[in-house]
């Protein structure tokens, strides 16, 4: 069933009819999804598919790469700014802008990678918070980009068809997201995606072995990159207004929470992760309205703290949650998902 | 103008210097760069400005109260969290303090929203003392005082005292300081506690300069890391210094250079440094062992 008996086995994406069928039925699934479902879920399912693809930008780097990075909001920041810029003052195409601004994102992971060559750990950690930091920094001071107003963004059009609600939105951004985490899982089976994980076990014993690591390590930087940065540009027409307040260093930590919480390491994880902790982070937006909870939730802000801070609860439980799974389950949701299905499948044992 | 730039910088420097501080003493025990330092500071100066504002105490006492409010809240989250992570590697520990950064930041803003306060601060910002041709504030005068009391207290601390003679041995080796006799988990509990209390400090003293808001230290949190990544992330010495270094770089940047992208001194500081001497300038370089 597991066993692998040659090397094509061992690449192809689906491995099995079961899994084709269930393939298929995941893609219908999707197809019909908003036609069904009403309007606000097909935003929280755009929302979502966005943080899918950031999230699996990042596990490519953090959870296969082993490469820490606190400044994804900067790759996220110039996706963003680059599709509208691109497309508003040089009138590109939505999807050349988009892919123009991803690359350019990818062109800074490259550069962000350079200095990774020689660093890990804490030290990486220190010089990706700081570039993220200047990201946002360059952008909220340059005119160009509208400073700290933030820009609007233009009118989207797909190849000729306007696309004006969520709906249509929803064909465009979860046709790239289903693309990407493809592209993901199938880069992962590659030999570019086992040079990652040989760099993140021992980055040393791979050089040894003949991975070039000046080529993987930049390599890393740059594909994790572009992924933020084709989740940016659908961010910015998500949102349909971007300022620089934004990219801050918060979202960063939101990111990686997506990534812990999905599991290092695994497309599948960050899929989940994605999904779970983009429906957490609209819900908790609105606790107050949650039957029991939110009324205790708003006596309790009124006697001893600010009602109007409430939404920051979110930020509380999103903290929490990074340093209990942290400590108690380090391989997430994924993790989960893998013991609950050996329990099954050795059932009763 | 030169003067005057590098009067300011070293006013600046100087509490870079101390959240810079902060960040070692922990690194050197912890082997984790505390990326909720900031927020710790942030937090502790909200309770100073509470017991000074809403409570009515004098400053005195609420500056103290912050002081040891932010202690508790070290050993708090050292011995509630840091220590329940089993056989950690680095990027957990990363996480962990990150998740506090979080935590924290929720915390303040649920309770303080996003309004800006003023921390009324008894030395003022306004009232100028003139040093030759350059003017300098009673209150960066008073700052840099702080940060050089404080600073020579900790080297005291560090040389005479029997607690910061075991801190250093836990810093070299925890298992040999075990052995020696040394409780070792405690010795962390008492790091964090005066880390936290460093950073308040800072936190005060940057307040009345910035607006007290949750973002308060997110900013000075990076210029603390440059700081200390540009003197050395294991040395003390080092990392003071190089919060000196950072303000006057950073200010002579501002005046000559661009005044609009001086915050991004601190990201090409830190770059530059880890480029071509990551262990810092002032910090012996080490070789990694396979």
């Amino acid at each position: 069933m597991d066993m692998k008996r040659d090397y094509y086995e061992d690449i192809q994406l689906l491995d099995s009819k079961v899994l084709w069928f269930w393939f298929l039925m995941l893609v219908a699934a999707l197809a019909t999804f908003p036609f069904i479902a009403p309007t606000y879920y097909v935003y929280m399912a755009n929302y979502m598919a966005i943080n899918v693809i950031v999230t699996i930008g990042l596990n490519i780097l953090v959870g296969y790469t082993g490469q820490i990075s606190l400044g994804h909001a900067g790759f996220f920041a110039i996706g963003a700014y680059g599709t509208v810029m691109l497309m508003s003052l040089l009138h590109f195409p939505f999807l050349l802008a988009l892919v123009a601004a991803a690359l350019i994102a990818a062109f800074f992971g490259f550069i962000l990678g350079l200095p990774a060559l020689r660093l890990e750990g804490p030290y990486l950690a220190i010089a990706t918070l700081g570039f993220g930091m200047a990201i946002t920094q360059v952008i909220g001071r340059w005119e160009l980009f509208g400073g700290r107003m933030g820009v609007e963004a233009p009118a989207l059009s797909f190849f000729g068809i306007p696309v004006m609600t969520d709906l249509g939105r929803y064909f465009v951004t979860a046709t790239i997201a289903f693309i990407m985490v493809l592209g993901a899982r199938n880069l992962m089976k590659t030999r570019v995606g086992r040079a990652f994980i040989a760099i993140r076990d021992s980055d040393i014993a791979a050089e040894t072995m003949g991975v070039n690591l000046v080529y993987y390590k930049t390599l890393a930087f740059a594909v994790s990159a572009f992924y933020t940065g084709i989740a940016g540009g659908l961010f910015a027409f998500l949102l349909g207004f971007i300022s620089p307040s934004t990219f801050n260093f918060i979202l960063s930590i939101y990111f990686l929470a997506f990534v812990i919480v999905g599991g290092l390491g695994s497309i599948f994880g960050s899929v989940m992760g994605g999904i779970v902790m983009t429906w957490l982070l609209l819900e908790l937006d609105k606790i107050q309205e949650l039957p029991l909870i939110g009324g205790m939730l708003i006596s309790f802000s009124e006697n001893f703290m600010t009602v109007a801070g409430l939404p920051n609860i979110s930020s509380i439980i999103f903290g929490l949650i990074i340093v209990l799974l942290v400590i108690f389950e380090p391989l997430g949701l994924y993790g989960f998902w893998i013991r609950t299905k050996i329990y099954w499948k050795t059932w009763p044992f | 103008m030169f003067l005057q730039l590098l009067l300011s910088g070293i006013a600046f420097g100087s509490l870079y210097a101390l959240i810079a501080l902060a960040m070692v003493i922990i690194y050197k025990t912890s082997e984790v760069p505390n990326f909720g330092q900031g927020e710790m500071a942030m937090l502790s100066t909200f309770v100073a400005f509470m017991l000074l504002d809403t409570y009515g105490h004098s400053f005195f006492v609420s500056f103290l109260g912050a002081l040891v409010f932010a202690a508790l809240l070290g050993v708090f989250l050292e011995f509630v969290f840091l220590r329940r992570a089993k056989d950690p590697n680095i990027l957990s520990l990363i996480l962990i303090t990150l998740g506090f950064e979080m935590i924290l930041y929720g915390v303040a803003s649920w309770k303080w929203g996003a309004d800006q306060r003023d921390l009324s601060f008894p030395v003022s910002d306004f009232d100028l003392v003139n040093i030759g041709p350059a003017v300098i504030s009673y209150l960066n005068l008073a700052t840099l005082l702080v940060a050089l009391v404080l600073m020579v207290l900790l080297f005291l601390f560090f040389r005479y005292t029997k607690v910061g003679i075991a801190m250093k041995a836990t810093q070299q080796n925890p298992m040999a300081a075990r052995i020696n006799g040394i409780r070792v988990n405690r010795i962390l509990s008492v790091t964090w506690a005066m880390s936290s209390t460093i950073g308040a400090m800072a936190g005060m003293l940057l307040a009345p300069v910035a607006t007290l808001d949750p973002n308060l230290m997110l900013e000075p949190l990076l210029k603390g890391f440059a700081s200390a990544v540009l003197g050395g992330m294991t040395t003390l010495v080092g990392a003071a210094l190089g919060g000196y270094m950072l303000g006057i770089i950073e200010n002579l940047f501002g005046g000559y250079v661009s005044l609009e992208f001086k915050s991004i001194v601190a990201f090409g500081i830190i770059v530059l440094v880890l480029c071509f001497r990551p262990s810092g300038l002032f910090a012996k370089h080490y070789v990694r062992k396979v």
